[in-house]
């Protein structure tokens, strides 16, 4: 099966600052991907990519098999719910369900319908009056009905309050059973991701620093707690993540290839949560090096 | 794509042809009592002989409607503002191009469609008030000698102005992603291009036609000589000059420059009892009393018929540089064909720009 998004050597420069570099991944198809990434870590950079809002820099990135050119047919495969879900605000909902039907050949109107009285939107409604909560949802309700491959959605609950967040995101696993479609949705937060992802990419300082199957990466990282020791007289197989150390005790976030024999460490298993925060702050400590050498320049 | 865009137009679209409408049934009203005053007293005037009291109250009717005519110069304009400069500017501010730009359409027919349709709306605006307004006015222009003043004010060349100032406004739009900072390039630029064609390329689209004579005399103060004058009224005088011998230029409108702080008379004492044009040189011929033996009045017939032996003998001549009449019309289309291939170059970096700077 061709991989719902796979990038080599992906890059895109403003400037002279990289949004994003050296982006190689691979996304199997029939997956709920979360993208995960502090502020600024280039994940809106790389869905535009996907979505062909922009043009890569550098290496390639293919979508369901085909580069994501501005060609009709390409646009037509994706669903793109943008970061803070723009809609006209001087559209009703129901011209913008109309919006959705003229400009897609495979649009599902009665779904859309159906979908907004669901919702309990009133077709009338001008959008700039909606709450941030029904716009995200018209929003992915337009997504939606044009019968995508591939549903891409960037922050779509960063601005929902906990309720409905929950209902959008209950709306989302409702179309994966519906359409069996892809999703790559974006968020800072891992909780967000956690219910509903089943693969994560951990985006941070403008590069992937990991991804994978979610039960893969759980079961590949532990925490070791221990007297206190050099990360270099670990296994050479373990590779560390993240590392603390008092006068007596060493912590390590490892992850490794298989289980571990020294009675010394104690082994626990780490939350999702923990293990994206290991890879953060790996690469945060790595950028501010390079922040720093940036302001020397200036 | 054309029905998304008629959407998120039409309320501006009646806008505009609402109002163009009130305009229509104003001069709709009041174009036929014009045409009725020109018939009932200019022309029966014109047939008799000297009648410019009678054409200078004809020319002051219905002020108020003809300064559409000046409303005419702003309408390209406004249409860059308001219809070209947020085309693509709102829509990158606002973050709606992801919406637009991800259904099923690809970028290039969006902008295709808009600039298409909305700039046939601003041709269409333009287009039709410099109709109205050129029928309207038609019996006062007749009136009027001044023809080319109101060059851009009828005729075709406002579908020019507008097809420019709208494509311009969503070239600013869609490379500054913000609607106001577009909005003041877009005037800027506009009225700009506009005068710099008014008066640096619109008087030299043809070669401009030249009528030479030899200088009449000044009245002895430098003023009042030349008497030149195109051989229609209504010609487009570029330019008056008074040059010497040597063809070099040494006065304006039929005038000689007296130069700075001379001011007086233009003939003056040169010493040995012969008199100088200032600025020119000494005449050549011997000058009789200014005054006759009375003190009289004024000069001498016998003086003023030597100031002009002078200047003749100088060989001062004046040469009127003007566009002829039966330029009007080739110069519309001239300038009409300008600023529509400055709108189709504009719309290409349109597409242009789309293409390089998203995907």
């Amino acid at each position: 099966m061709t991989a719902a998004l796979a990038a080599e050597g992906l890059g895109k420069r403003y400037g002279r600052r990289w949004a994003l570099s050296d982006c190689t991944l691979e996304v199997p198809p029939g997956r709920v991907v979360g993208l995960v990434g502090p502020n600024g870590a280039g994940k809106t950079t790389l869905l535009h990519l996907a979505v062909g809002l922009l043009r890569p820099t550098a290496g390639s990135i293919e979508v369901l098999g085909r580069p994501p050119g501005d060609n009709a047919g390409q646009i037509g495969r994706v669903g793109f719910v943008a970061q803070q879900t723009p809609v006209y605000s001087r559209l009703s909902v129901a011209d913008h369900l109309r919006l959705g039907g003229w400009l897609n050949p495979q649009w599902d109107a009665e779904a859309a319908r159906r979908r907004i009285s669901q919702l309990g939107l009133d077709p009338d409604q001008r959008a700039g009056r909606l709450s941030g909560g029904e716009r995200a949802q018209l929003a992915l309700t337009l997504a939606v009905a044009k019968r995508p491959e591939l549903l891409v959605l960037d922050e779509p609950v960063a601005s929902l309050d906990p309720l409905a967040r929950r209902e959008f995101l209950q709306l989302l696993m409702s179309t994966v059973v519906e359409h069996e479609v892809s999703i790559v949705l974006s968020s800072h937060l891992v909780a967000d991701l956690e219910r509903v992802c089943d693969y994560l990419v951990v985006l941070a300082s403008s590069r992937v620093q990991v991804a994978g199957d979610v039960d893969d990466l759980l079961a590949a990282h532990r925490r070791l707690t221990g007297p206190r020791r050099d990360p270099a007289a670990l296994p050479a197989d373990y590779e560390v993540i993240e590392e603390s150390h008092t006068n007596v005790q060493s912590s390590f976030i490892v992850r490794y290839g298989g289980p571990v024999y020294d009675p010394a460490w104690t082994v626990e298993e780490l939350s999702l949560e923990d293990v994206v925060l290991a890879y953060m702050s790996r690469a945060r400590s790595g950028a501010g090096v390079a922040r720093r050498g940036l302001s020397v320049l200036r | 794509m054309i029905a998304l865009t008629w959407r998120q137009f039409r309320t501006q679209a009646a806008l505009a042809f609402g109002l163009l409408a009130a305009i229509a049934v104003a001069l709709a009203v009041t174009g036929p009592a014009l045409v009725h005053l020109y018939d009932t007293s200019v022309l029966p005037c014109q047939a008799q002989g000297d009648c410019s009291l009678v054409t200078s109250a004809f020319a002051g009717r219905d002020h108020l409607l003809q300064d559409l005519g000046t409303v005419l110069v702003v309408v390209p304009g406004l249409i860059g503002l308001f219809w070209g400069a947020p085309l693509a500017a709102r829509e990158l501010e606002t973050g709606t191009y992801q919406l637009a730009w991800t259904q099923g359409v690809t970028r290039k027919r969006w902008l295709a469609v808009k600039l298409g349709l909305v700039g046939l709306a601003s041709m269409a605006v333009a287009g039709l008030l410099s109709l109205m307004v050129t029928w309207w006015s038609s019996p006062l222009d007749r009136v009027n000698t001044d023809l080319f003043a109101q060059f851009g004010q009828r005729g075709i060349v406002p579908l020019g102005y507008a097809a420019f100032a709208f494509a311009l406004g969503v070239c600013a739009g869609l490379v500054l992603h913000r609607t106001v900072p577009a909005m003041a390039v877009t005037v800027a630029v506009f009225v700009g291009v506009r005068l710099a064609v008014t008066y640096w390329v619109r008087p030299y689209l043809f070669a401009p036609l030249h009528l030479i004579a030899g200088l009449r005399a000044p009245n002895g103060n430098g003023t009042g000589g030349g008497g030149l004058t195109p051989s229609r009224p209504g010609d487009w005088v570029l330019s008056d000059q008074v040059v010497n011998a040597a063809g070099r230029v040494i006065g304006q409108d039929g005038a000689i420059n007296l130069g700075p702080g001379r001011l007086g008379f233009a003939f003056g004492p040169a010493g040995d009892g012969r008199v100088a044009l200032q600025g020119v040189g000494t005449c050549p011929n011997r000058f009789p009393a200014l005054f006759g033996a009375g003190g009289g009045q004024g000069p001498t017939p016998a003086f003023v018929r030597a100031t002009q032996e002078c200047v003749t003998r100088l060989g001062l001549k004046e040469v009127l540089t003007y566009q002829p009449t039966y330029r009007y019309w080739p110069l519309q289309w001239y300038e009409t064909g300008i600023f529509a291939g400055l709108a189709l170059i504009l719309a290409g970096f349109c597409f242009w720009w789309l293409r390089r700077r998203y995907a």
